[in-house]
């Protein structure tokens, strides 16, 4: 699988998920500056965490309209798989890759800590490697995490099985105590009508060596590699 | 020519800083004060003269970066 990981100014995960990346596949990815409009072809693109421009406008609003975005819509309407992680998540929803956006924490705080998620489906090239219903247990960190989308888009998410983890309890339950910053059905990633495009706020790529408290994001990665080599 | 954009959240979207602010408000001796709804003002100087055109250009930068439509609305002003 070979792999591109996108740069901003501020981004700040690049290197956590290509390394994340560069553990199942022995291959460091590409890493592709904002600015360049065009890079090699690639299996899988990755628009990683941090504070891209500042979060200036709101989080994810300039980027999204950089050159190298431009070129990341163009390869995923062809079907190229892209994956947004935390500001990622916000940058390819700004794109209009997704539905929804990402807003304040209802609690206005910065949330770091670990949370769950159950896993909504396995069938993805995302999630192949999870079983559906099951809980992980990966990281978050951001302060505009809480997912938001109208009434007649949430709708159209449940209904075509769009939503990939939602926060919950340890033991699995989908309520508000396991829900780390108010998004609405405690969505915590979504893919897009075809499963091609998946975002989400957890970090899957700081929790694949069990030096890091756990090894439940790895799934994700060898999932992809195993659909997308 | 230059324009005011205010991008504000739309009814019924939850806007927790605003309610903080008011919170505060209430605390600072200030109980008049109910909810409370923030927003972004932008101040642009434009090229154009023709105010059409210039209104019809600021509503594509809207669109296009200003305001996200899904949760905020905008509202464009030409002044002088």
């Amino acid at each position: 699988m070979k792999a591109a990981v996108l740069v901003f100014p501020g981004s700040n995960r690049e290197g956590d998920v290509a390394q994340a990346i560069e553990l199942v596949t022995g291959r460091r990815p590409a890493m592709v500056w904002h600015g360049d409009g065009d890079f090699d072809k690639v299996d899988l693109i990755v628009v990683p965490g941090g504070f891209s421009y500042g979060d200036y406008l709101r989080c994810g609003a300039m980027a999204a309209q950089s050159p190298v975005m431009a070129e990341v819509k163009k390869r995923a309407a062809q079907g190229v798989p892209v994956l947004g992680i935390c500001n990622g998540f916000q940058i390819v929803t700004e794109a209009g890759l997704l539905p929804g956006t990402l807003m304040r924490n209802s609690h206005l705080k910065f949330v770091c800590s670990d949370v769950h998620l159950k896993v909504e489906t396995s069938q993805s090239l995302f999630t192949n490697r999870y079983q559906a219903g099951q809980v992980i247990k990966v990281p978050v960190a951001h302060a505009e995490g809480n997912y938001f989308a109208d009434a007649d888009t949430l709708k159209r998410l449940e209904d075509r099985g769009q939503i990939a983890f939602r926060y919950c309890t340890p033991d699995g339950a989908i309520e508000a105590a396991g829900n780390p910053n108010g998004s609405i059905n405690n969505i915590a990633g979504i893919f897009n009508e075809t499963k091609t495009v998946l975002g989400l706020m957890p970090h899957p790529e700081n929790a694949v060596e069990p030096m890091f408290g756990g090894t439940d994001g790895k799934g994700l990665f060898e999932g992809m590699v195993e659909a997308l080599s | 020519m230059k324009a005011r954009v205010h991008v504000t959240l739309k009814n019924g979207v939850l806007d927790p800083q605003g309610k903080a602010i008011g919170h505060s408000l209430n605390r600072l001796g200030f109980p008049e004060v109910g909810d409370v709804r923030q927003g972004k003002f932008i101040e642009l100087e434009l090229a154009e003269t023709d105010k059409d055109k210039a209104k019809a250009r600021l509503d594509e930068m809207c669109r296009k970066l200003l305001a996200n439509t899904v949760i905020e609305n905008y509202s464009i002003e030409l002044v002088g």
